[in-house]
C-alpha cells in the first residue's frame, strides 16, 4: 500500500499536501482500493468556506457512495476537472493525477491534528 | 458463514471477499470494470455455488411445479430450462428461479441463495401430492462461464457441442473428465455462455480445467460486483432488489413468465390484476444529469411529487451512463417519460428506457 511520507492523512482515509496556505486534498491508495472502481466524483462546493470535517463532495464507486470530508477548515478554490471526465484517475494515481480539490487553509494550527504517514500506516494496519 | 468448495481458490487469487446471502463470496478480483468487459468481450468465470438446487421427483412432480410456479412448466421437454417465479398469496414473489426438466419424473429447481430455506419451506408446504423433494444446495457447485468466447474456450473439455446449444437448454454430460455434469446454456449476463452444475468434490478439478482450457482465450475469474453490473445492463431483475415478497410479477414486467393457462398459487388475484392493470411498473431508466442512482432513492416528477423508488442502479461500464431500475406510477412508465431521481438534496433528470441498456 502506497503511503507517501511527505503527506498528512486523516482517519477518513484522505491525504492533504500543504504548500504555503494552499492545500491539495485527495483520497488514499487504501481508500481507492477499498472503494473499488470509482465512477463519479462530485464537488459542488467551489468558493465555499467549509469547516473541518464538513462534507465537500462525494465519491461514487460501483457499489457505494461515500462523503468526502474537509481534513481542515478552509475555502474550496479548485476542483480537479480531470477526474470529472476520468474518475478512474483516482484509482490509478490517487496521490497525483487523482487529486480532488485545492483549498485555502483557514487555520494552519489544525494541520497539527493530522496523521503522519507512519501514524496512518498504523491506522490501516 | 458458509464457504463454497472454491473459497480458497478465490482467496489465493487475491479476491476481495464479502459476506453475501450467508456465504463468503468473491466480490471482485482485478476490478469490476475490467471484469465486466472481460465477460462482454471474451470469457469470464463466476463461482455462484451459493445458489440453491432442489430436485423434485415422481409422477406428480410436474403438478407441484405447476402449482407453485407462475410460468407454464408443461411446455418443458427433457433438456429444456425455464425461467419462472414462485408467487406468494399476497400478490408478491417468494423467489424467481430456473426450472430444469431432466425427465418426466425429475426436475431441478435452481433458486436464489438468500431464499433457499424460504423456498424449500414454501414448496414443501404445497406438497400434498407425495412428490419426493431433495435439497442438494450444499452438495452442488455452480460455475457460470459467460461471454462470447465461452463456447469456443470450453469445447475442449466436453463432447457436448457447446456452440450448437440453444439458449435455455441443457445436457447432462462429461465435462473436464467428470461425469453427469449439468451443462446449461443459461446465464445472467446477456453475453452468452454456460452454467455448469456439478458435485462439490469435483469443484477444484473442474475450476482448474476451466482455467487451463480458457487460458488462450484470456479467461478470468469474475466477482459478484461485475455480475450485478452485467445483469443490470440487461435489465434482469435481482431478487431482494427489484422483486420481492411485496412486488407483483406483473408490476415487475414478468408477465411473460406469468401464464394463466393453468391454476397456480394466487393466480386468480394475479389474473384480476392483469385485467385491471397495475398502478406501478418496474422500468429501466438512464440518467440525463450526472450522478449515480442507488437502491431506495426516491423517484419524483418534475414538480417534486413522489412517484416511485429506485430498486437498482449503477454506472454502465459499457456506455458510461448511469442506469437503473425502479418502480414508477404507471403513467410514468412508458419509454421516453421524464422522471427525476432524488439524490441527496438534488433531483437528477432521467429518462425511462426499455432495457437492455446496451446494444446487443
Amino acid at each position: 500500500m502506497n503511503i507517501p511520507a511527505d503527506l498528512k492523512y486523516t482517519n477518513d482515509h484522505e491525504w492533504i499536501k500543504v504548500e504555503g496556505n494552499i492545500a491539495t486534498i485527495g483520497i488514499t491508495d487504501f481508500a481507492q482500493s477499498e472503494l473499488g472502481d470509482i465512477v463519479f466524483v462530485e464537488v459542488e462546493t467551489i468558493d465555499e468556506d467549509l469547516e473541518k470535517e464538513e462534507v465537500f463532495g462525494s465519491v461514487e464507486a460501483v457499489k457505494t457512495v461515500s462523503d468526502l470530508m474537509m481534513p481542515v477548515s478552509g475555502k474550496v478554490i479548485e476542483f480537479n476537472e480531470a477526474i470529472e471526465s476520468n474518475p478512474e484517475l483516482v484509482n490509478s494515481d490517487p496521490y497525483n493525477e487523482g487529486w480532488m480539490i485545492k483549498i485555502e487553509v483557514a487555520d494552519s494550527s489544525e494541520l497539527e491534528d493530522l496523521l503522519s504517514a507512519d501514524q496512518y500506516k498504523d491506522l490501516i494496519g | 458463514m458458509k464457504n463454497t468448495a472454491l473459497t480458497q481458490k478465490h482467496i489465493d487469487l487475491g479476491a476481495k471477499m464479502v459476506p453475501f446471502a450467508g456465504y463468503n463470496m468473491p466480490v471482485q478480483y482485478e476490478g469490476v470494470n475490467v471484469e465486466h468487459m472481460t465477460v462482454r468481450e471474451g470469457v469470464g468465470v463466476f463461482d455462484v455455488s451459493h445458489m440453491g438446487e432442489f430436485f423434485l421427483r415422481g409422477p406428480k412432480a410436474i403438478d407441484l411445479i405447476q402449482k407453485v410456479s407462475s410460468n407454464d412448466a408443461s411446455k418443458l421437454f427433457d433438456g429444456k430450462a425455464q425461467y419462472s417465479c414462485l408467487p406468494n398469496n399476497e400478490g408478491g414473489i417468494v423467489d424467481d428461479l430456473i426450472i430444469y426438466k431432466i425427465s418426466d419424473e425429475e426436475y431441478m429447481l435452481v433458486v436464489n441463495a438468500s431464499n433457499i430455506e424460504k423456498d424449500w419451506n414454501w414448496i414443501s408446504s404445497h406438497n400434498d401430492m407425495g412428490v419426493e423433494m431433495e435439497n442438494k444446495s450444499d452438495e452442488y457447485s455452480l460455475l457460470a462461464i459467460q461471454g462470447p468466447k465461452a463456447a469456443e474456450a470450453m469445447q475442449s473439455l466436453t463432447d457436448t457441442n457447446l456452440k450448437e446449444m440453444v439458449y435455455y437448454t441443457f445436457e447432462q454430460g462429461t465435462f473436464a473428465g467428470v461425469e453427469n455434469v449439468f451443462i446449461s446454456a443459461t446465464g445472467y449476463t446477456g453475453s452468452g455462455g454456460f452454467e455448469i452444475y456439478f458435485k462439490n468434490d469435483d469443484a477444484e478439478k473442474i475450476w482448474d480445467a476451466v482455467f487451463e482450457a480458457g487460458k488462450d482465450f484470456g479467461i478470468q475469474p469474475i466477482g459478484l460486483a461485475a455480475r450485478d453490473t452485467l445483469r443490470l445492463e440487461m435489465g434482469f431483475c435481482l431478487y431482494g432488489n427489484d422483486i420481492s415478497d411485496s412486488t407483483s410479477p406483473l408490476e415487475a414486467g414478468l408477465g411473460w413468465v406469468t401464464k394463466f393457462t393453468k391454476d397456480f398459487v394466487n393466480s386468480e388475484a394475479l389474473a384480476k390484476q392483469k385485467e385491471e392493470g397495475v398502478s406501478r411498473k418496474l422500468v429501466g431508466f438512464e440518467l440525463v444529469d450526472k450522478g449515480i442512482p442507488r437502491h431506495d432513492y426516491i423517484i419524483v416528477d418534475s414538480e417534486g411529487n413522489d412517484i416511485g423508488i429506485v430498486t437498482s442502479g449503477t454506472m454502465s461500464p459499457m456506455t458510461k451512463k448511469a442506469i437503473g431500475l425502479g418502480y414508477v406510477k404507471t403513467e410514468f412508465a412508458s419509454p421516453g417519460s421524464e422522471i427525476f431521481i432524488q439524490v441527496r438534496n438534488k433531483a437528477l433528470k432521467a429518462e425511462v428506457k426499455k432495457p437492455p441498456f446496451i446494444e446487443k
